[in-house]
């Protein structure tokens, strides 16, 4: 249970292929555990670490570096309020103590139905557009606290399923590159000759 | 699949365009809009030349680096060790210092701009392939890219022969997962290399010796790179035609907080000033409510601030660094007068405090105890000791004068940047440059604080206007 499916260790043979070393797959193979579950469990740690030859303590070891992996539950839909200093200015504190009325939990709660969780988060790159907040990392800009009522009874009502994918999934468009036309990775262990454009020639 | 509305933020205007030109367009992002306006027509031209003469012509553009150290582009590629092969190129796209929003802007409005960049910058300095690292938290970013990268290699852009010629090379499409010190270039390598995102000790102080598992690495920010395909298909001259002498071309600029009109602006590097960005008609017209200007965060939530006195100032790095601050990633945060200072500079205290990454004793123990003392002060609990406490803790993380800039009120002459640290990176000093410059500018709102024992709400502020 919670391995990755067949399909997903297929796209992350692919994936892998793509980097010098297989580790440098980490991180993306753990979104691709994220999105499979909704969450990264252990199970999946473990197998990620059989395909790219590491022990589930080191992939356990990166994954808990980073903000985005979570390792138990989450709802459906994580709201992500953004605290950080130009939306502050512009009133995310309220926004936050509305989101925490309305649903009823606190800053790092789900609600008892497992829908939505609701985060801090911290600068999310759309300052001047103030305050803002992600659903699932999909922005919602110059938000106004009627108008995070309003998006939760959105997400409540199922409204924005087909604008917002549950949690874990993010791009839903994806790199593929087919075998005739990738170079191939470029490996650091076998020393390179200076590539062939160098040599001072034209290349057109 | 449903299609997304483009961010908003960007305010056009009658300047000129070198990285925003096609922003206008709402298929600005496809192939299709692309080549229908100059785009791979760069590259082409740099594939018909020899690939020093391609580097020559970005060495002669001097193409400051946007991504906070404004390094000159053609310099970096110039440092990679001789005769070592492989190398490679990182792509910084992973845009998160406080106040900071252009580079998302450039992936998911022209991912295709960004990507010739990419292939012209292999070209010129030898690169063997390149790893485009995108912030984890950026979903349509990365599927504008992803989408781009995906008709580029189908159309002979990228990849094996681009457009028929000798020059082969892949960019791959990597995410991050959260995480501000990643953007930190040997973080950011640490990171692509499936490790923990925590920077590497210096030296070496550049990846082009030793990057990428252990190879040299050139690490560029998009919007560098983003400069490329313009420069090629118009020459250097016209570039260094832009700006002046020491910071030609443009740069993107957000413009945040309570101005009228809050946005992203594509400015003339080297003459813009703060004043023309913040009560410009063509900017950002005024202070909201006509309210007056309290302080001003110049360059990122790292960068010390300004004041009223400094708004002469022009985009120079040559004039900022004296003046006591930095330009960094091109963030203005404005604060305005129903600003309670010590409560702004918590909230980017905050951030540093959490987004260390642990690796140096300064700026694990010291961000995090600067952020409690902080954080009484706001709350009304704090007391004078504490006030020269938050000195003492900042003293251990960045020894001797931080640099903070001349006030006429305080008759404070300015201390130039950059400071002294005894931290690996710029999060430990991040953490306290915010408290430094509150402290050093408004000492009056701290002392009322300890006085009164009292708090204010961060800003008067409810909704947006
Ligand atoms: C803590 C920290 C965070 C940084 N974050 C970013 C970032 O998000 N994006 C970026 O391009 N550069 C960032 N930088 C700067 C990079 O280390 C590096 O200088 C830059 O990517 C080089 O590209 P450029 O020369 O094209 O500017 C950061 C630096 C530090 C110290
Ligand atoms: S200064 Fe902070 S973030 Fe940077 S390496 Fe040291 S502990 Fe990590
Ligand atoms: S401060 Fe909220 S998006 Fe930057």
């Amino acid at each position: 249970m919670s391995r990755l499916s067949d399909d997903n260790v297929k796209l992350s043979r692919e994936i892998i292929a793509r980097y010098p070393r297989p580790k440098s797959a980490l991180v993306p193979l753990l979104h691709l555990a994220q999105e499979q579950d909704g969450y990264v469990t252990r199970e999946a740690m473990v197998h990620i670490g059989e395909l790219i030859g590491v022990t589930s303590a080191e992939v356990y070891g990166t994954a808990s570096f980073y903000e985005m992996f979570r390792f138990e539950p989450v709802g459906k839909y994580l709201i992500n309020i953004c605290g950080t200093m130009s939306c502050a200015l512009m009133g995310a504190h309220e926004l936050m103590h509305r989101a925490e009325e309305k649903l009823g939990v606190k800053a790092g709660g789900t609600t008892s139905d497992g829908l939505i969780t609701l985060a801090h988060a911290e600068c999310q790159a759309a300052c001047t557009e103030a305050p803002c907040l992600q659903v699932n990392y999909r922005y919602r800009y110059r938000v106004t606290p009627e108008q995070v009522e309003q998006l939760i009874d959105d997400l409540r009502a199922g409204r924005l399923a087909e604008e917002i994918p549950s949690h874990g999934t993010l791009a839903r468009v994806r790199q593929s590159v087919s075998a005739e036309r990738f170079v191939g990775a470029v490996s650091p262990d076998v020393e390179a000759a200076q590539p062939s454009w160098l040599a001072g020639k034209a290349a057109l | 699949m449903t299609t997304f509305p483009h961010a908003p933020g960007f305010v056009a205007g009658e300047r000129p365009q070198i990285v925003t030109e096609r922003f206008q367009y709402e298929d600005s992002y496809t192939l299709e809009r692309y080549r229908a306006t100059g785009g791979y027509e760069g590259l082409r031209k740099a594939l018909q030349q020899p690939s020093s003469a391609v580097h020559e012509e970005v060495k002669s553009a001097t193409i400051l680096g946007r991504g906070g150290a404004g390094f000159p582009a053609g310099t970096k590629w110039g440092l990679t060790p001789q005769g070592v092969w492989p190398r490679y190129l990182v792509v910084n796209g992973d845009e998160s210092e406080p106040g900071t929003y252009k580079d998302r802007l450039l992936m998911e409005r022209d991912p295709h701009q960004l990507i010739e960049g990419c292939l012209i910058a292999c070209y010129a300095a030898g690169l063997s392939q390149c790893f485009l690292y995108i912030r984890g938290e950026m979903a349509l970013a990365q599927e504008r890219v992803a989408a781009a990268l995906n008709e580029a290699y189908a159309a002979g852009l990228v990849g094996r022969n681009v457009m028929g010629s000798s020059f082969s090379v892949d960019v791959v499409l990597h995410w991050g997962a959260g995480a501000y010190v990643v953007g930190e270039e040997t973080a950011l390598i640490e990171s692509l290399e499936g490790n923990r995102g925590m920077p590497r000790l210096k030296p070496p102080y550049f990846p082009a010796a030793i990057g990428l598992y252990g190879k040299p690495t050139i690490v560029n920010n998009v919007e560098t790179l983003s400069n490329l395909p313009w420069l090629m298909r118009n020459g250097s001259a016209a570039y260094t035609a832009i700006g002046t002498k020491t910071s030609p071309g443009t740069r993107m600029v957000a413009v945040s907080g309570h101005v009228k009109r809050p946005g992203v602006y594509e400015i003339v590097n080297g003459t813009t000033t703060f004043r023309d960005l913040l009560y410009g008609e063509e900017f950002c017209k005024g202070i909201r409510n006509g309210n007056a200007l309290k302080a001003f965060v110049p360059g990122g939530g790292s960068a010390p601030w300004f004041t009223a006195d400094q708004l002469d100032l022009p985009f120079e790095a040559s004039q900022v660094g004296p003046a006591g601050s930095m330009l960094g990633s091109g963030a203005v945060m404005v604060m305005d007068e129903t600003t309670d200072i010590p409560a702004a500079a918590l909230t980017l205290t905050n951030f540093y405090a959490h987004e260390s990454c642990g690796k140096c004793t300064p700026c694990r123990e010291g961000g995090t105890w600067l952020q409690r003392i902080l954080t009484r002060v706001v709350n009304g609990d704090g007391t004078t000791e504490d006030l020269a406490q938050l000195v003492e803790v900042g003293s251990m993380i960045c020894p001797g004068n931080f640099p903070h800039a001349s006030s006429e009120r305080l008759g404070l002459a300015a201390v130039p940047f950059p400071y002294k640290m005894t931290t690996i990176c710029f999060v430990g000093p991040s953490a306290y440059a915010p408290v430094h410059s509150a402290l050093t500018l408004f000492p009056e709102e701290f002392a009322a604080r300890v006085k009164h024992r009292r708090t204010i709400p961060v800003t008067a502020v409810g909704a947006p206007a």
